[in-house]
């Protein structure tokens, strides 16, 4: 069974190679067909320009700058999504009250959100603030449908034989919503980057990805503005790999008796 | 010791009447079994006991303070953790080898790495059979603990259960007679 797992997990990455090469191949011939670097550039010429990015200062600042604030955003919704959802768990008045502001936030277009924040605070954490309300309804409507779907005859048992609290989290609680808590971050660590960078794009903050964007845009350099796009993909895929993989241990450190 | 006494209990669900005015005394120190047809209410009789219930009339007496710990129809075992995880999460203080001997006794080898979901029907109820013995209780509930067992397994796994529940209060829900004597039931209650 396992065998049979592992072969499907790397025919799967081969695919997803092969694939990447493949578009990359049609990306490069479609750059020399379309030959003018404003419209588009080729892949070559992206690497070109990472390579020259990578040795600049500001480079490292923008990624650490984004980085910090996407992320800070993410870390914060994260817990506070938790949080309210063990609250609204325990509380019925507390879901009600939740309800239509967490609907709100999934149903107002982000740029909205930007905007409304420039108006009312600087653009310099504006990242975190928009990062932070696109994540905390993910994590929040996956950790409470998490709990709600906590095994009943599990609970009665803990019941029973008196488990304390900290034992009934640990063993019983988080193994059955860390899988929601897992898939509600995956979504939203996605999601984080993308509205993040957007609201850096329209804000400007000093230092940020997004302001390299716009310059890059302001000056139609072509190059940096897909340079910045990869770094963006790269940095983001990274960090929600490392992520899942430190859940996955503290989850399985924390189920190990 | 002083009896649990339920007097003019009454249990019933929606429309339902599951128990009607149910009266009996349960001596303490001995092994009780409840035996009534399906649907008459043993098992919930037992939730009741164990506190997962309320009563709509009637009243209880001598549960007060006691320990409890129970074997449910279904196994109720946390899916990922293995056997001795399992078995030490009702109980921390058993060590690695207690466990390890009491599993033998229970005909359990080589599956105390597994995790419970990776085990046979038949493992895993007397895995739970097994935490509820090591359990630390006043009270253990069976309610049907050695169904889906094959006969020579059944025979084994009774012969551990009824050294271990010796001069102690257990309350046996069966269907089987023969069960009940075999436990060495000194009390039958029927309804």
């Amino acid at each position: 069974m396992t065998s049979i797992m592992h072969g499907d997990r790397s025919r799967l990455r081969g695919i997803r190679i092969w694939a990447v090469l493949f578009w990359l191949i049609i990306w490069q011939l479609v750059s020399i067909a379309v030959a003018n670097d404003i419209l588009l550039v080729s892949p070559l010429q992206v690497i070109q320009r990472l390579g020259e990015l990578i040795f600049t200062e500001f480079f490292w600042y923008s990624i650490f700058f984004s980085l910090l604030r996407i992320i800070g955003g993410f870390i914060l919704a994260a817990c506070a999504g938790i949080l309210l959802a063990v609250s609204a768990y325990r509380f019925r008045h507390i879901r009600e009250l939740l309800e239509p502001v967490m609907l709100a936030i999934k149903s107002v277009p982000v740029a909205s959100f930007i905007i409304l924040a420039l108006i009312w605070f600087s653009s310099h954490n504006l990242a975190t603030l928009i990062s932070f309300l696109m994540v905390l309804p993910v994590i929040y409507t996956n950790v409470l449908d998490g709990i709600c779907s906590v095994d009943n005859q599990l609970l009665e048992m803990a019941q029973v034989f008196r488990l304390p609290v900290i034992r009934r989290i640990r063993y019983i609680y988080v193994p059955q919503v860390m899988p929601f808590f897992r898939s509600g971050c995956t979504i939203s660590l996605g999601l984080c980057w993308k509205s993040g960078i957007a609201a850096e794009v329209i804000g400007m903050p000093k230092g940020s990805i997004g302001e390299r964007l716009q310059q890059a845009k302001v000056y139609l350099d072509t190059p940096e503005l897909f340079a910045w796009t990869l770094v963006i993909v790269l940095v983001s895929l990274t960090f929600e790999r490392l992520f899942l993989l430190l859940l996955k241990k503290i989850a399985g450190r924390l189920e190990r008796m | 010791m002083e009896p649990i006494v339920l007097y003019k209990v009454c249990k019933s669900f929606d429309e339902k009447t599951v128990l009607q005015e149910l009266s009996m005394n349960i001596p303490q120190g001995e092994t009780t079994a409840l035996m009534a047809s399906s649907g008459q209410g043993k098992t919930t009789l037992l939730r009741i006991l164990m506190g997962l219930e309320q009563v709509d009339s009637g009243y209880i007496s001598g549960m007060e303070g006691l320990q409890k710990s129970a074997v449910f129809q279904e196994d109720r075992l946390c899916e990922n953790l293995n056997p001795i995880a399992n078995i030490r999460l009702t109980n921390p203080s058993l060590s690695y080898i207690q466990i390890l001997e009491a599993m033998h006794e229970m005909k359990l080898f080589d599956c105390e790495h597994q995790a419970a979901a990776e085990l046979s029907g038949g493992m895993r109820r007397r895995v739970a059979i097994l935490r509820a013995l090591l359990a630390e209780w006043d009270i253990l509930f069976l309610d049907e603990p050695f169904k889906g067992l094959d006969a020579e397994t059944k025979r084994q796994v009774m012969a551990v259960t009824c050294r271990l529940c010796r001069e102690r209060t257990v309350l046996l829900v069966t269907h089987d007679l023969s069960e009940a004597k075999a436990m060495a039931a000194s009390g039958l209650i029927s309804w």
